[in-house]
């Protein structure tokens, strides 16, 4: 039977019910599935992606951002970089787009349950950070002290102040922001990320350090937290490689031996510290 | 079940084609096209390459002829199975905008003809074997190499002639077909031995008038089988996987790279290279748009393109990346290597690269 299984490579079609800006090039599209059997079949994880199909243009992976007990709706936070999301970046609430997913095993939110919870993000607006951070504010009591830092190059490249204030709030927890250069009004820490980590509040045999952006901060996290005694199974890594079809078939996102788009793309640094420091791979 | 070795007299070959047709497949055979063996639509036994053999080296492929009545007298050219089961290019599925805004997607209905291919050798039957780990048995199956797999029937010919580039038989996927096949055939001086290896091709069987195989003939097939199996080239006798992964930053990427073209032959040619690119084709009309997924390499610098950055912005560490797949961490993805010594990336690279002394040359400086 050739239509024994659904078609892994055809996306669905889905409603952008609301797009929210969140800072100059960077936006989140709200998207539901427009069949309702879809919507019922729906279901994610933290740190795991949809592939999005701008008709005529193409398809990209985004991670998604909103919380996995609301799945009726979908949110994705989207960075204008390329012809894709330039396209996205047009987009208003009511157009429609493509979408397939989920894909990725995402973060291991399970097994970090009353654990030191540190998340370290650098760059623009880390989305895949987010989808933790959300989740474990809907879930606080589940975790034990939460650390959430954050770098960037200047201060104007922090998005969602706001959400980094109210974080600040929640109990037991600890938002550290760095940029590297910043103007007066900036009320945070000036200088390298790295400079903040001592203030990190964790007990290294009983923490999950989950980390996303550039791999030059992460390598630097990674030596960190080896250096406390994390052990290297409890550091978890959001790797991005180009991806076309997210279903481990086109061989974009091979990483040695791993599939981005379905071993990861979150990994352990135990599964991939033998290439991490190894340019081209 | 009779899987028992039956004899073929030469004459009748074409009966075995007529089978092959009247069971409502599509006969691919080997043929000679613009100098090269390639594979197409073959009916008749007078379209086959009879007294055609090749000569292969590191960037060179040639065809002689001579006054033999063998067929399969060749080395494999560029290409057998893969396009057959993994299309170069084909389209996915259709987006259709309407005025309103809706989209309506369309998959390509995965269907094919049976298709026999007479002919293939052992190398392409264990590289078919890895592509069929890779589409099918994962978590996501995919339905086009699904479908036109499922239609494929396989009538091997057991390699007699093997080019200087091959090494088969050190990567233990030939010169002869253990399994994987449906038919596999042995072309003697007279005709062929013939051995079903599934009920498929049993089936099929039973529809010749096959003799016995004589005492002679065993000891005919005995002797092709030893001489081919003397190949001159090897794969280092090391522990590939582990070594290559312990010199990536060794010096004779680079080496080779001031070498490479970076052309991607050795990708198209390799039988089981399965990257692809997914893109799409937007229709004039405004309202419609293709998407297609086709060939993609290694060797690209899009291959490695992630939003503006490329990742493998040097040759040397896309040829590290194809070597190092091929070669190691295959084994942890597969099981086995993603080779099956066929030796096409070296007879159809450009500048001559020969994979086997770039293993020993990255494992050698190790040494050294």
């Amino acid at each position: 039977m050739a239509n024994a299984q659904p078609n892994p490579y055809q996306p669905k079609e889905a409603l952008i019910v609301a797009r929210i800006q969140e800072g100059p090039e960077l936006f989140t599209l709200r998207l539901q599935f427009t069949d309702p059997a879809c919507r019922a079949a729906y279901s994610f994880q933290p740190g795991q992606f949809n592939m999005l199909y701008l008709h005529g243009v193409g398809e990209i992976p985004i991670s998604i951002v909103s919380d996995p007990e609301d799945c009726d709706v979908i949110d994705h936070t989207i960075r204008v970089v390329g012809r894709v999301t330039k396209g996205f970046n047009k987009l208003k609430t009511g157009d429609r787009i493509g979408l397939r997913g989920p894909y990725g095993n995402g973060w291991p939110m399970t097994e970090s349950q009353h654990k030191d919870i540190v998340i370290v993000t650098g760059g623009l607006g880390c989305a895949p950070s987010v989808s933790i951070i959300n989740y474990i504010e809907q879930r606080r009591k589940d975790f034990a002290r939460l650390n959430i830092i954050q770098g960037v190059k200047h201060s104007s490249d922090l998005i969602w102040q706001a959400r980094y204030e109210k974080w600040r709030k929640l109990p037991d927890s600890k938002v550290l922001l760095a940029a590297d250069t910043g103007e007066a009004i900036w009320p945070w820490h000036i200088g390298p990320v790295t400079t903040l980590f001592d203030q990190l509040e964790f007990d290294p045999d009983n923490v999950s350090v989950m980390m996303c952006g550039p791999e030059g901060m992460m390598h630097v996290v990674c030596d960190h937290m080896l250096d406390k005694n994390v052990p290297a199974s409890q550091l978890f890594l959001s790797m991005e490689r180009n991806m076309q079809c997210a279903i481990g078939h086109c061989g974009h996102c091979q990483y040695g031996s791993q599939f981005i788009c379905k071993d990861g793309p979150v990994f352990s640094y135990d599964k991939i510290h033998s290439l991490f420091k190894t340019k081209g791979f | 079940m009779n899987r028992d070795t039956q004899f073929l007299p030469r004459e009748s070959l074409q009966l075995l084609i007529d089978a092959v047709i009247s069971n409502g497949y599509d006969c691919i055979g080997p043929q000679v096209r613009d100098g090269a063996i390639i594979y197409d639509q073959l009916n008749s036994v007078t379209q086959l390459p009879r007294g055609i053999t090749d000569s292969q080296s590191p960037g060179h492929y040639t065809l002689n002829s001579n006054d033999s009545l063998k067929y399969f007298n060749w080395a494999n050219g560029p290409q057998a199975i893969k396009p057959l089961l993994f299309t170069a290019r084909e389209k996915l599925w259709q987006s259709e905008q309407s005025d309103d805004g809706q989209l309506t997607f369309t998959p390509t209905e995965p269907t094919h003809k049976p298709i026999a291919i007479l002919g293939v050798r052992a190398c392409d039957i264990a590289a078919m074997k890895i592509q069929d780990q890779h589409f099918l048995q994962q978590a996501f199956v995919d339905p086009y190499y699904k479908v036109r797999r499922e239609n494929l029937l396989t009538i091997a010919v057991n390699c007699a002639h093997p080019a200087d580039t091959c090494f088969c038989h050190s990567t233990g996927d030939g010169p002869f077909v253990d399994d994987g096949a449906d038919i596999v055939l042995t072309e003697l001086d007279t005709g062929y031995l013939i051995n079903p290896q599934s009920t498929r091709g049993e089936a099929l069987l039973t529809q010749l008038t096959l003799e016995y195989k004589t005492v002679a003939q065993s000891d005919e097939y005995e002797t092709i089988k030893t001489n081919a199996s003397i190949q001159k080239r090897r794969l280092p006798e090391l522990d590939i996987k582990t070594q290559l992964m312990s010199e990536l930053n060794n010096d004779a990427w680079h080496a080779i790279a001031t070498k490479c073209l970076s052309c991607g032959n050795c990708t198209s040619a390799c039988p089981t290279c399965f990257c692809h690119s997914e893109n799409d084709v937007a229709e004039l009309n405004g309202h419609s748009s293709s998407h297609y997924r086709e060939w993609d390499s290694c060797f690209t610098q899009g291959h490695s393109q992630i939003h503006g950055i490329i990742i493998r912005s040097e040759i040397g560490h896309r040829y590290r990346q194809w070597l190092t797949h091929k070669f190691s961490t295959w084994h942890e993805q597969y099981g086995r290597s993603g080779c099956v010594g066929c030796g096409r990336c070296i007879a159809w690279c450009p500048v001559e690269i020969d994979v086997i002394e770039s293993i020993t040359q990255v494992v050698e400086r190790r040494r050294g």
